[in-house]
């Protein structure tokens, strides 16, 4: 007979955990989404999804270590022209070579900012980090400007869709359910890791770097490993939003892509996955309606309606569901025997 | 051999000498008290010791090892541990994760990606928190605890990796009367375990619990001896009434 006894970790002060509930409702929602969305709007979803993944990159370094990246448009984008470079220059559109490559791209570049930035004798400051994302995301978007391999402005258009052997993945359905499957696959990976001992790790750089510091953790190294591993998420979602959208262009890489994923993560809420998830589809989804309907002043009615949030729920939209404590969790205590061991 | 030896430490913030050729040694299982008026340099020669500063002459051997210039992660890994003067436990974290992210502080990559020890850490995380009359509210996040059962929680939190030498500044600071004596009988058993440095105000409590006291003035050692000596020295009688 099933033991009814529950852990601690599987229930908060108020009831039964919210968290796992809103991430089935978002799974069924968005599920089902391409079975009732006009095509057009399929494509706009798909790419929606795509941002999603960039979103959980910048969570990662945020939301769970405290590490201010201003930079993350620089994996994203360098991926996004990596892959472009493959399918122009050499024909290689294979998603078994194209998505890995990207993710290379991705984990490299973090890898050389990651360890520029972070590797010190002594831990680097929020501040630091900060403007050094920045100059970086700056830096590579001129670059990519101002080099005429690279496209220039124009960036690299019209380039060969993604492969499957002979099968071509163009924008719809398919591709949707490709890049969700791949944000399921991310996001399930980024539960585990948070929910681990190393997501305890985490708390505790985010929490109080120097306190852990004493206790003797190498926290120059968990940062670098963990900036290093974003770079790869993003990288994978350039990849996939190059060959979605079919070019590739400098604003892939620069402040204005990189400030866009703070926003989707501060919006939703940082340090949850889903608050990710739910501050990009929002934020898109809002951008898009409002764009349609007050074409001139959309961007202004768009940027109140994010300071208000911020503002008033500055842990996010998540926070108007989620109590702090089911936010930040539990990290070791094993479940107690009978008990439903939900994480 | 002394399992801690600070030899000629000299800090220097600015225009201000904090230590002066300061001397520390700690023999193993010893419990040893820093005191001193305001401002003599006890927490300066702690952190130096530490690493949270480093000394600008000197040396520290800890072990038989020069750690001068070691970051508090590698003083830890020898086996260092330190509970800040200014609470620092991580609030917003249960009890039970605060400890366990002490616990595991030394565990690999890999078995922390793979929570590979935390069923292994599970009994001695519950041991400490019983140890200090905390198991009750494993659950609860730090934030919850009382200003003297946060202190508590830190003691439990340095203790906890088994440290060789743990450095205590002001444990009591803040405390009840009924706390502060409490927080002695919880220190009494760690005696067997390891080395103990202690900064502290209170007099009485530095005289229950210690074996050797060191006594600082404006950054150098004024005295160094056990209880009984240091409370006949003639010197420290002058410098404490000096200062009253």
């Amino acid at each position: 007979m099933a033991n009814l006894a529950v852990s601690p970790r599987s229930r908060t002060a108020f009831g039964w955990q919210k968290l796992p509930i809103i991430e089935l409702i978002v799974l069924l929602i968005v599920a089902v989404l391409p079975l009732v969305l006009q095509d057009y709007l399929t494509v706009y979803a798909t790419r929606v999804l795509i941002l999603c993944l960039f979103a959980l990159s910048f969570d990662l370094v945020w939301g769970y270590a405290g590490i201010m990246s201003f930079g993350q448009a620089v994996f994203f984008g360098s991926a996004g022209y990596g892959v472009a470079l493959l399918a122009r220059d050499l024909g290689i559109t294979s998603i078994f070579f194209v998505l890995p490559a990207g993710v290379l791209i991705g984990f490299t570049f973090a890898l050389l900012l990651g360890g520029f930035l972070l590797l010190g004798r002594h831990p680097s400051s929020v501040i630091f980090v900060s403007l050094g994302t920045l100059t970086g995301s700056y830096a590579v978007d001129r670059l990519a400007r101002g080099w005429y391999y690279l496209g220039g402005q124009n960036g690299i258009p019209s380039f060969s869709t993604m492969t499957l052997g002979s099968y071509e993945f163009e924008e719809g359905a398919v591709f949707y359910y490709l890049a969700l499957g791949f944000l399921i696959l991310v996001y399930l990976l980024c539960r585990f890791l948070t929910r681990s001992q190393f997501g305890l790790a985490l708390a505790g750089l985010r929490e109080n770097e120097q306190r852990i510091s004493f206790f003797g953790y190498k926290v120059q190294h968990l940062k670098a490993i963990i900036f290093s591993l974003s770079g790869a998420i993003a990288g994978l979602a350039g990849s996939l939003y190059a060959f979605h959208e079919g070019f590739v262009w400098p604003n892939m890489l620069g402040v204005v892509m990189s400030t866009q994923v703070v926003l989707y993560v501060l919006f939703g809420g940082a340090g949850t996955l889903i608050g990710a998830v739910i501050g990009t589809v929002v934020i898109e989804s809002v951008s898009f309606w409002l764009s349609n309907n007050y074409q001139d002043i959309w961007p202004i009615i768009l940027g109140v309606l994010l300071l208000l949030v911020i503002l008033f729920r500055p842990a996010g939209l998540i926070s108007l569901v989620l109590s702090e404590r089911e936010r930040v969790g539990n990290f070791g205590r094993p479940p107690k025997k009978g008990s439903d061991g939900a994480p | 051999m002394a399992l801690l030896e600070a030899r000629g430490l000299v800090k220097i913030f600015g225009k201000l000498m904090a230590l002066n050729r300061a001397e520390l040694t700690v023999a193993e299982n010893e419990f040893h008290g820093l005191i001193g008026p305001n401002g003599s340099g006890k927490s300066t020669l702690m952190k130096c010791v530490a690493g949270a500063e480093i000394a600008t002459h000197g040396s520290v051997l800890f072990a038989g090892r020069d750690i001068t210039s070691a970051t508090p992660a590698e003083r830890a890994r020898a086996g260092m541990s330190l509970k800040f003067q200014i609470t620092s436990v991580l609030p917003a974290l249960t009890l039970y994760d605060n400890v366990l992210l002490a616990l595991q502080a030394q565990t690999s990559l890999s078995s922390l990606v793979f929570s590979r020890t935390r069923g292994v850490l599970h009994d001695r995380v519950m041991a400490m928190l019983e140890q200090f009359r905390l198991a009750d509210r494993a659950d609860n996040p730090a934030a919850a605890l009382s200003h003297g059962q946060q202190q508590w929680l830190e003691i439990a939190m340095a203790l906890a990796p088994e440290p060789k030498l743990l450095l205590l500044d002001e444990p009591t600071g803040g405390m009840s009367l009924e706390e502060r004596r409490v927080t002695g009988e919880l220190l009494q058993p760690i005696k067997k375990k390891c080395s103990l440095v202690i900064v502290e105000h209170d007099l009485d409590f530095i005289r229950d619990i210690c074996d050797r006291l060191t006594v600082l003035d404006q950054g150098s050692v004024l005295d160094c001896g056990s209880v009984r000596e240091i409370q006949s020295s003639a010197k420290v009688q002058e410098v404490y009434l000096r200062r009253a």
